[in-house]
């Protein structure tokens, strides 16, 4: 315990409360900070033209990708559930794209939707006839370029895994009892397997919001947030305040304002879980 | 009579029971290569690219496999840009810091799951809600320290010291769940046959939760071998950079119009994705249990 409590006090509660103090400071790393109060967050709310578009392109971004992502996840979990031959190759084949690392996977993805001499552009004009977005070069589909990546490295990884471990969690019991009383298969994924997995739903919803929310490599590797900002997502306009343009303050200040928001939206989700999540324990 | 009616009924019910399943199995069969196939492509567009000549690359319409697979650009590549070097780096990451995450993880995760103390379960809960933060909050004074008061700017510390103060919240949370479901019994039965705390942890607990460490240990290697923000913060000098950082480097130089880089960069690309599949591959087994009894899902 002792080694790790001073290593967390040391690594995690002492930067965490001089961002509190630097939020409300200018500071640029070569002069000393200046105390500026609230000046910062005025700022921002105010002033900072990029703030709200950053935040709003972040929930863009997180709205799509977790709800597919999610679902995507529980449905390929499903499939693989079923007790058929073969299923470890496809969990494999499914899991492999989370395995590639962000880095790789964003170069990799602006090469298949290069808009002249990729395959999926070629795939689509072929199949469609239609003149095909241009992904990386066009500011309003760079962002969906994004979500396509997000959902191929992570819709058949350790979420799906998760989905899997908590699907064979629900006892046959349960499936015998609701097949005696008449229910088909739809009938019993419905009210016997979703109930039963909605604390794995649960689980796996407010990670992958708190994950999405600060999305960073991909929009920088790919287009440095561009083009004309499409990809300015909230975090990399921290990172850019910060290391870019060295405003240490104003940029903790930024950071600040987006833990507050991410906490509340978990709390939130927290309050709204005692409605729709069922715990079997807690009723026995 | 009646009983012929009765069995005919119930054959023709087995029949159509029967047929209902022969179809689901296909759907399922057929939905799982679909979904298989589109998950794969992506894989085999980047090795058939990295075979492919400079110019191969550039062809429209493209070519689905390169004429003559040009195996010479996994040699090429090498002295095209400092891969050993960047992938030197990587690894000299991940050994300088997994092993600091697994041993301290280990260690609390044990204090949480086994010790009584008082405040035990705030401290939990605020390791918890650690998870929440995001990693700016951190970064920008983590990084103002290292720079104003070590001068561990352009060097490998800022990455390595954090693995060795407990690793990740979520590695401890990992261990924590799997001891749970150790019983007791055992630290006890051990405990009156005179053996410490250490003992029991390094004889008894540690060889139960190979499987959970060997998740653990995984996570760990993914984390850091593919980290980019980290390396990107801290290290300025492409001699100093990680295989994360020497790949987007690589992509961001500006692309002769006569060479085309594509093949040489998708080339770097399975350089730095195949020791991550490769470990996951011969631990995956782990892997799986890991997730499955630690009781990670809810």
């Amino acid at each position: 315990m002792a080694p790790w409590l001073v290593g967390y006090v040391a690594l995690t509660l002492v930067p965490v409360l001089l961002s509190l103090y630097y939020s409300f400071t200018t500071y640029d790393v070569i002069s000393p900070e200046k105390w500026v109060g609230l000046g910062n967050f005025v700022e921002a709310f105010t002033k900072d033209d990029q703030f709200w578009p950053s935040l709003a392109k972040t929930a863009y971004y997180a709205g799509v990708t977790v709800p597919l992502g999610v679902v995507g996840s529980l449905l390929l979990a499903v499939l693989l559930n079923v007790k058929v031959r073969g299923t470890s190759i496809f969990r494999t084949l499914f899991f492999m794209p989370s395995l590639v690392p962000v880095v790789a996977a964003t170069v990799l993805w602006f090469w298949l939707l290069q808009p002249d001499w990729g395959p999926i552009n070629r795939l689509l004009y072929q199949t469609t006839g239609i003149t095909p977005p241009r992904w990386f070069q066009d500011p309003s589909w760079t962002i969906p370029a994004l979500i396509s990546l997000a959902l191929w490295s992570s819709v058949g990884g350790t979420r799906m895994i998760i989905f899997l471990a908590g699907l064979q969690g629900v006892s046959e019991e349960l499936y015998d009892a609701a097949k005696v009383d008449g229910a088909g298969s739809w009938a019993r994924f419905r009210h016997v397997t979703l109930p039963m997995i909605t604390p794995t739903i649960f689980f796996n919803l407010v990670l992958g919001i708190i994950g999405a929310l600060q999305v960073f490599t991909p929009a920088l590797v790919a287009t440095e947030g561009g083009p004309a900002y499409a990809t300015w997502f909230y975090a990399l306009h921290i990172y850019k305040n910060a290391f870019g343009f060295f405003n240490m303050g104003y940029a903790s200040a930024l950071a600040w304002l987006f833990a507050v928001l991410i906490i509340t939206l978990t709390w939130v989700q927290m309050r709204l879980a005692r409605t729709w999540v069922y715990y079997a324990a807690e009723n026995e | 009579m009646d009983a012929t009616i009765a069995l005919d009924r119930t054959t023709s019910r087995g029949k159509a029971a029967e047929r209902w399943r022969t179809l689901v199995l296909a759907l399922t069969y057929a939905g799982l290569s679909a979904l298989g196939l589109l998950f794969c492509f992506p894989f085999f567009w980047t090795i058939s690219s990295s075979l492919k000549t400079g110019p191969e690359t550039h062809f429209v319409p493209p070519t689905v496999l390169p004429a003559v697979p040009q195996w010479a650009n996994y040699v090429r590549i090498w002295s095209a840009q400092p891969v050993a070097t960047w992938l030197t780096n990587s690894a000299f990451v991940v050994v300088a810091t997994v092993p600091g995450a697994i041993i301290t993880a280990t260690l609390v995760a044990y204090a949480f799951a086994r010790f009584d103390y008082p405040g035990r379960d705030f401290f939990f809960m605020l390791m918890l809600s650690t998870l929440m933060l995001p990693y700016e909050v951190t970064l920008i004074p983590q990084y103002i320290i290292y720079q104003k008061y070590f001068g561990w700017i352009n060097t490998y510390w800022p990455l390595i010291i954090p693995s060795w103060a407990g690793g990740g919240a979520f590695t401890i949370f990992l261990l924590r769940q799997f001891l749970m479901t150790i019983p007791r019994d055992l630290d006890d039965a051990a405990r009156v046959d005179g053996a410490s705390s250490w003992t029991i942890l390094w004889r008894i607990l540690i060889p139960l939760c190979r499987p959970a460490l060997a998740t653990v240990a995984i996570l760990e290697f993914l984390r850091q071998w593919n980290d980019f923000l980290g390396p990107f913060v801290y290290l300025n000098t492409p001699e100093l950079f990680t295989m994360a950082l020497g790949l987007r480097f690589f992509q961001t130089l500006p692309e002769s119009t006569q060479e085309p880089k594509t093949h040489l960069l998708m080339t770097a690309t399975i350089l730095m994705a195949l020791p991550a599949i490769l470990l996951f591959f011969s631990f995956q087994r782990y892997f799986v249990r890991g997730i499955v009894m630690s009781g990670l899902k809810g």
